[in-house]
C-alpha cells in the first residue's frame, strides 16, 4: 500500500486516464455547447470536472461509476435522438434508461441493498455484504443515469423549459439518496467496514419510499417549468453543496443509531454476535465526527451560496426567511456540536444521540419549512 | 471557543474572571444553541405582518405581551440582538485570547523537546543504523521534505540531533479565520441591518409612519435623506409613472426613503410558458441622474437585477397599475332599475352608486388580464385554463360592512353551457362562493334579466297564479271561493318567498309554518307548484312556447331559476359586466443598499477556507532523535496530529516502516 492516506492530494499515476476522460468531455461539452453556456455556467463545469478528478483520484469505484453513467446517458441521449415519445416506443428507453425507469431501477436497488446489507450483517457473511456494496453501487449509478437523462427531457419538453433536475422536491430526493450512498460508499472503502451499511441505506430507503409515494400519489415526476425566482445558474452549485451537507448529516446520525445500539447490546453481553459483527465504537464515534465535519464543511458553503443568491433574486443576502432561518439552526446546531467534540472532547452516546437530534433538526429545515412554514422558498410544497 | 484548556486561575480579577467567562466555551456552545432556539420563533410566528391580524390570532392581552417581547420582529428585538451581541464579543474574546498562541503553534517547530517524551509518545518508534548521525539526520530530513513537512535540526548535548518537523500549520489559520469570520460578518451585517434606524428612532429623530398617505403628505420627521447608510425597501411604480423615494417597512408602519435618482418604468412584462404558468417578470427601466449625461436605459428581471451607484434595484412583485375598466352594471333586483348603466372606473378608484334607496361605495381593488387556474372540467388539476380577464372590487354599504366580489370578462363553459362568472365572500379568509348567471342566445344577461323582472311583475304573477289555480280546481264538483283564495294566495307568496331567498326560504316556510301531520304530503306538492309557476312564468315570454319549447330553453330556464335562488346571498343589487379595460400595471421594485456587503463576503470567505483548513488540513508533526550510541547511530521517531487520529495511525505505521528501511539496518 503506498501512501494513500492523503486522500485528495496527488495524482495518482495509474489514473492519468481518468483525468484524460474529464479533459476531453469537458471540451467536448465546452465545444457542442459554446453557444449557450454563459461565463458562470463555463466556471461550474470546469468546477464540477476537477472536483471529479480529485474525488475520482484514489476512488476506483467513483471513477466506474462515473464513466457508467455517463456511457447509459449517451446511450440514453442517442435512443431518445429528439423524440421524447420514444420513452414509450423504445424498449430499452421504456424499461431501463428513461428517467422514469432508471429512478425505479435506482429505487429497486437501493432497497435491495438495504436487505441485502442487514442479510450480511445478521448471517455474517462478508459475501452477502459485498453484494449490498453491489446493489448499492448499481442503485446510485441508475439514480444519477436518471437526473442526467431528466436533465436532457427537460430540454426536449420545449426550448425555453430545460432546466437542471434538483430544482423541485422530487428531484432532489433523488439527489439525497444518490449523494448520501456515495458519501457512505467511500467511507465503506475508507475504513474497510460495510456492516454499517444497512443503517445508512436506511435512511435512503425512507428516502425512496417517500420518493416513489410522492410520484405516485402526486404525480410529482412530471416536468414542470421553473418559476421565474430560480432560473439561475445558482441553482447549478446551491442545491448539491446543500444535499452533500444534508446527506452526511443523515449518514452521522444513522451511524448514531447504529452505535447507540452497540453499545447498548455492549453493556448487556459484551460477546453478543452483534458487539462482535458491527465495527468498534471508536470507529463508529470516529466516521460520525467525520461525516458532521464533512456535512458541516458543504452546508457552510451551501449556505453562503444560498446567501449570495439571495443577493441576486431576493435584494438581500439575508432576509431571515423561514428556510434561511431553518438552515443558520442547523449550522449553529452542528457547530455546537464540533465544538463539543473538538474543544471539550465529548464523544460517545451523549454525541450519538445529538447527532440523531441533529438528523430531524435538518429534515425539519429540508422538509419541514416547506410543509408548514410560508416564505420565500415556497417552491418545495407538498 | 478555547482550543487549549484553561488551568486552573483561582485568584485572578473580577475582570480578569469575567473575560475568562465570556472567552469560555460553555459560554460559547450556550450562545449558539440559544440563538439556534430563538431563531425558531420568527420561522413559526409570521413576522411582519399587519398588526390588526396579530390582534385577531392572540386577542388583545397576548397581542400586547407579544409586541413587548418583539416577537413580530424578532430579529431586531433587542434581546435578539443582544444575544448576537454577545456570541459576537464571545467569540472576539476567544480569538484574542488564543491569537499568540495559534501564530506559535502554526510557526514554531517544537525544538526543545526530551529524549525521554517522544519514547513515551503515543506514536514513537526506534531502529538502528550503522551510518553516522549526521548522514542519518540529513537523510531524515530529506524524507521528510519529500512528505511536505519542514523541519529544522538542533544539536543537542553531545552526540544527538533532534529533527523537529511539522506539516499542515494552516490548520491553526482554520482557526483563526474561521472564528474571525464569525465577528466580520455580523459587524458587516450590522451595518446593512436597521439597527441604525432603530437607534434613531430612540433617539426620537424618526417617526414611524402608520397613516396611509400619499408621498408628498408624509412628515420630514418620518422621511431618510439620501446618505450612506444601508436600506431595503420596496415602492411600486406604474408604468409610465417614476418614484425617488422607496418605502422601507417597519413594524406595523414604514419609513420614505430618499433615492439619488430617479427611477422610471416604462414598460413591466410577463411572459408565459406554453402551460400558461409565469416564464419571466420584467421591468423596462430608466434611471434619471444629473450625474449621467444621458438617462440610463436598462431592463431587469428576477435574478438580474440592476445595481446603479450602490443601489441594487430587483424586480420583486407586481401589481395593478390603475388599469381603466369600462362596464355595464345589469340591475339583479327592482332596487337597481331595470336597464344597464354604464360605468367607467379605475382600479384603487372609491367610487359612490345609488341604488335604489341605497348608497353603496364601490372600491375597485384589482384587475388581472389572465387567470391561469387548473380547469374544473378536467379531471387531472394540473391542465391550466385561461380564464381571462377578471377584476375584484368590494361593495361597501354605508354601515361599513363590505363583500368582495370577483368577477369574469367572459362567459365560462360548463356542461356545455355558458355563464358569466362572479364570485362573493365576506372575508378575505373566505373562500369566493360562486354564482352562475346564464348567458342567454345573443351572450347577454337580457332574458335572464327579463325572467328575474316578470317574477317581480305582481300582475303577471297574480294572472299565472289564477290561472293555475284555475286548472288545479277545474276536476273539482264545485267551486269553493275560500278554496280558491288560499291557493292563488299561496301560489303568489311561493313566487314572492323565492324572490326573496330562493328556495332556502320556501324550505324554511314549509318547515315552519306546515302542520307537522301533513308536512311529509304537503312539501312535494309546494315545491311542484312552485316549480309550476316558475315554468309558467317563463312561458309567458317572447318566443317561449309550452308546445315547442326545446330542451336548451329548458336548461336554461333551469339555470336562472338556480341563480335567482341564490341571489339572496350574493348582496349585490347590480352585476357589474366589463366591457372593455386598459390594462396598466404597476411594477414592484426592490431596491437596497448594502455598504456591508463586501465585508459580510469577505467574511464568508475566510468562513469557507477556514472551515476546510480546519477540518481537512490536519497539524502533523514529527520528530527525530538520532542518537551516537556506543557501537551505533540511534533513531528514535515520534508523531503527533492534532486531527484525524485515525488516518494519522495509518500514516505513522507507515512512515516508520519505510524511514526504517531507508536509513537503519535492515535488522529491524
Amino acid at each position: 500500500m503506498t501512501t494513500n492516506t492523503e486522500i485528495m492530494t496527488r495524482p495518482a499515476a495509474h489514473t492519468w486516464w481518468w483525468y484524460g476522460l474529464l479533459l476531453l468531455a469537458t471540451i467536448g461539452i465546452l465545444t457542442i455547447y459554446q453557444d449557450v453556456l454563459d461565463v458562470y455556467e463555463v466556471s461550474i463545469l470546469i468546477f464540477t470536472a476537477i472536483s471529479m478528478g480529485l474525488v475520482g483520484n484514489h476512488w476506483p469505484g467513483f471513477r466506474a461509476h462515473a464513466v457508467a453513467v455517463a456511457i447509459l446517458s449517451l446511450i440514453a441521449l442517442q435512443l431518445y435522438g429528439t423524440d421524447l415519445g420514444a420513452a414509450e416506443t423504445n424498449g430499452l428507453l421504456k424499461y431501463m434508461l428513461a428517467s422514469q425507469s432508471a429512478i425505479m431501477w435506482m429505487s429497486v436497488f437501493f432497497i435491495a441493498a438495504t436487505f441485502t446489507y442487514f442479510g450480511g450483517l445478521i448471517f455474517r457473511s462478508d459475501y452477502t455484504e459485498k453484494v449490498g456494496s453491489a446493489f448499492t453501487w448499481i442503485a446510485t449509478t441508475f439514480g444519477m443515469t436518471g437526473l442526467m437523462v431528466r436533465w436532457r427531457e427537460t430540454h426536449m419538453m420545449g426550448a425555453d423549459i430545460g432546466y437542471i433536475p434538483v430544482s423541485n422536491l422530487y428531484e432532489v430526493f433523488i439527489l439525497f439518496a444518490v449523494v448520501t450512498a456515495l458519501i457512505y460508499l467511500f467511507y465503506e472503502r475508507r475504513y474497510q467496514v460495510r456492516s454499517l451499511g444497512g443503517f445508512v441505506l436506511l435512511v435512503i430507503s425512507a428516502a425512496v419510499i417517500f420518493q416513489l409515494w410522492y410520484a405516485f400519489e402526486r404525480n410529482a415526476h412530471e416536468i414542470q417549468p421553473l418559476v421565474p425566482a430560480l432560473q439561475s445558474y445558482w441553482m447549478k452549485i446551491h442545491v448539491p453543496a446543500n444535499f452533500i451537507g444534508y446527506g452526511a448529516f443523515a449518514m452521522a446520525a444513522m451511524i448514531g443509531i447504529a452505535y447507540l445500539l452497540v453499545n447498548w447490546r455492549m453493556e448487556k453481553s459484551p460477546n453478543s454476535g452483534m458487539v462482535k459483527a458491527m465495527p468498534p465504537l471508536t470507529m463508529m464515534d470516529d466516521l460520525m465526527y467525520k461525516s458532521i465535519a464533512l456535512g458541516f464543511a458543504f452546508f457552510t458553503v451551501a449556505t453562503i451560496l444560498g446567501a449570495l443568491w439571495a443577493a441576486e433574486a431576493w435584494g438581500g443576502y439575508w432576509s431571515w426567511d423561514p428556510k434561511e432561518t431553518w438552515a443558520l439552526i442547523v449550522w449553529l446546531n452542528y457547530a455546537a456540536w464540533l465544538h463539543m467534540r473538538m474543544t471539550k472532547g465529548w464523544s460517545g452516546a451523549p454525541m450519538a444521540w445529538w447527532a440523531i437530534v441533529g438528523l430531524f433538526v435538518t429534515l425539519f429545515a429540508f422538509l419541514g419549512v416547506n410543509m408548514f412554514l410560508s416564505g420565500l422558498h415556497s417552491y418545495g410544497t407538498l | 471557543m478555547s482550543e487549549a484548556t484553561t488551568k486552573g486561575h483561582s485568584n485572578h480579577s473580577f475582570s480578569r474572571r469575567l473575560f475568562l467567562f465570556i472567552g469560555s466555551m460553555e459560554l460559547a456552545i450556550t450562545l449558539l444553541l440559544t440563538l439556534a432556539v430563538a431563531s425558531v420563533i420568527g420561522t413559526v410566528l409570521q413576522q411582519n405582518q399587519p398588526y390588526a391580524d396579530y390582534v385577531i390570532k392572540f386577542g388583545p392581552f397576548w397581542f400586547e405581551v407579544f409586541d413587548k417581547l418583539g416577537l413580530y420582529d424578532v430579529y431586531s428585538a433587542l434581546w435578539f440582538i443582544a444575544i448576537l451581541a454577545l456570541l459576537v464579543i464571545s467569540t472576539s474574546v476567544c480569538v484574542i485570547r488564543h491569537f499568540p498562541a495559534m501564530l506559535k503553534e502554526m510557526w514554531q517547530l517544537r525544538t526543545n523537546v526530551q529524549k525521554k517524551s517522544l519514547r513515551a509518545m503515543h506514536h514513537s518508534a526506534q531502529w538502528q543504523s550503522s551510518d553516522p548521525i549526521e548522514t542519518v539526520a540529513d537523510n531524515l530530513q530529506q524524507e521528510f521534505k519529500k512528505l511536505g513537512f519542514r523541519s529544522r535540526q538542533t544539536v543537542k548535548q553531545d552526540d544527538a540531533i533532534l529533527i523537529s518537523a511539522m506539516r499542515g500549520g494552516m490548520n491553526r489559520l482554520g482557526y483563526l479565520f474561521t472564528h474571525i469570520a464569525i465577528v466580520v460578518i455580523c459587524v458587516g451585517g450590522l451595518f446593512d441591518s436597521n439597527m441604525p434606524l432603530k437607534l434613531a428612532e430612540w433617539r426620537g429623530d424618526i417617526k414611524i409612519e402608520t397613516r396611509d398617505l400619499s408621498i408628498r403628505e408624509i412628515p420630514a420627521e418620518s422621511r431618510l435623506a439620501v446618505g450612506g447608510q444601508g436600506f431595503r425597501g420596496t415602492v411600486s411604480i406604474p408604468e409610465g409613472k417614476a418614484s425617488e423615494v422607496v418605502f422601507l417597512p417597519v413594524r406595523d408602519g414604514y419609513l420614505l426613503q430618499e433615492l439619488p435618482f430617479r427611477i422610471e418604468v416604462k414598460d413591466f412584462r410577463i411572459e408565459h410558458y406554453a402551460n400558461g404558468q409565469p416564464k419571466s417578470f420584467e421591468s423596462d427601466l430608466v434611471i434619471h441622474d444629473d450625474e449621467l449625461d444621458a438617462p440610463l436605459e436598462e431592463t431587469i428581471s428576477v435574478n438580474h437585477p440592476l445595481i446603479y451607484r450602490g443601489h441594487a434595484i430587483y424586480q420583486a412583485s407586481f401589481s395593478d397599475g390603475g388599469s381603466i375598466l369600462t362596464m355595464d352594471a345589469w340591475p339583479l333586483d327592482s332596487r337597481a332599475g331595470t336597464e344597464p348603466v354604464a360605468i367607467q372606473t379605475k382600479v384603487f378608484e372609491n367610487r359612490q352608486m345609488l341604488w335604489g334607496q341605497e348608497t353603496m361605495q364601490l372600491e375597485m381593488t384589482n384587475f388581472r388580464p389572465f387567470n391561469i387556474n387548473p380547469d374544473p372540467t378536467e379531471e387531472d388539476s394540473r391542465n391550466l385554463r385561461d380564464f381571462g380577464p377578471n377584476f375584484t372590487f368590494k361593495l361597501r354599504t354605508e354601515t361599513g360592512e363590505a363583500r368582495e366580489y370577483e368577477n369574469y370578462m367572459f362567459p365560462v363553459e360548463r356542461d356545455g353551457r355558458e355563464y358569466f362568472l362572479s364570485g362573493v365572500r365576506n372575508s378575505p379568509a373566505e373562500p369566493f362562493a360562486y354564482l352562475y348567471l346564464p348567458v342567454d342566445e345573443q351572450g347577454s344577461l337580457k332574458q335572464f334579466l327579463q325572467y328575474s323582472a316578470l317574477l317581480r311583475d305582481e300582475e303577471l304573477v297574480s294572472g299565472v297564479a289564477n290561472s293555475m289555480m284555475k286548472e288545479a280546481l277545474a276536476v273539482m264538483p264545485e267551486r269553493d271561493e275560500t278554496l280558491e283564495v288560499s291557493l292563488q294566495q299561496t301560489l303568489e307568496t311561493l313566487i314572492k318567498m323565492f324572490v326573496r331567498g330562493g328556495f332556502d326560504e320556501v324550505r324554511n316556510f314549509i318547515d315552519n309554518n306546515l302542520p307537522d301531520a301533513e308536512r311529509d304530503n304537503l312539501a312535494p306538492a309546494y315545491l311542484g307548484m312552485l316549480r309550476e309557476m316558475l315554468a309558467r312564468i317563463y312561458f309567458s315570454m317572447d318566443g317561449v312556447d309550452p308546445q315547442t319549447v326545446t330542451n336548451d330553453q329548458l336548461l336554461f330556464l333551469q339555470d336562472t331559476v338556480d341563480a335567482i335562488g341564490t341571489l339572496s346571498r350574493y348582496g349585490s343589487p347590480v352585476f357589474l359586466h366589463l366591457t372593455d379595460f386598459e390594462h396598466i400595471q404597476s411594477t414592484g421594485l426592490q431596491i437596497a443598499r448594502a455598504p456591508g456587503k463586501n465585508v459580510v463576503y469577505f467574511g464568508c470567505a475566510l468562513l469557507i477556507i477556514g472551515v476546510f483548513l480546519l477540518f481537512y488540513l490536519p497539524q502533523r508533526r514529527l520528530w527525530a532523535w538520532v542518537e551516537k550510541t556506543t557501537e551505533q547511530t540511534e533513531i528514535i521517531l515520534a508523531g503527533s496530529t492534532n486531527r484525524n487520529a485515525r488516518e494519522f495511525d495509518m500514516f505513522f505505521m507507515e512512515q516508520q516502516t519505510e524511514l526504517a528501511r531507508k536509513t537503519g539496518n535492515s535488522n529491524l
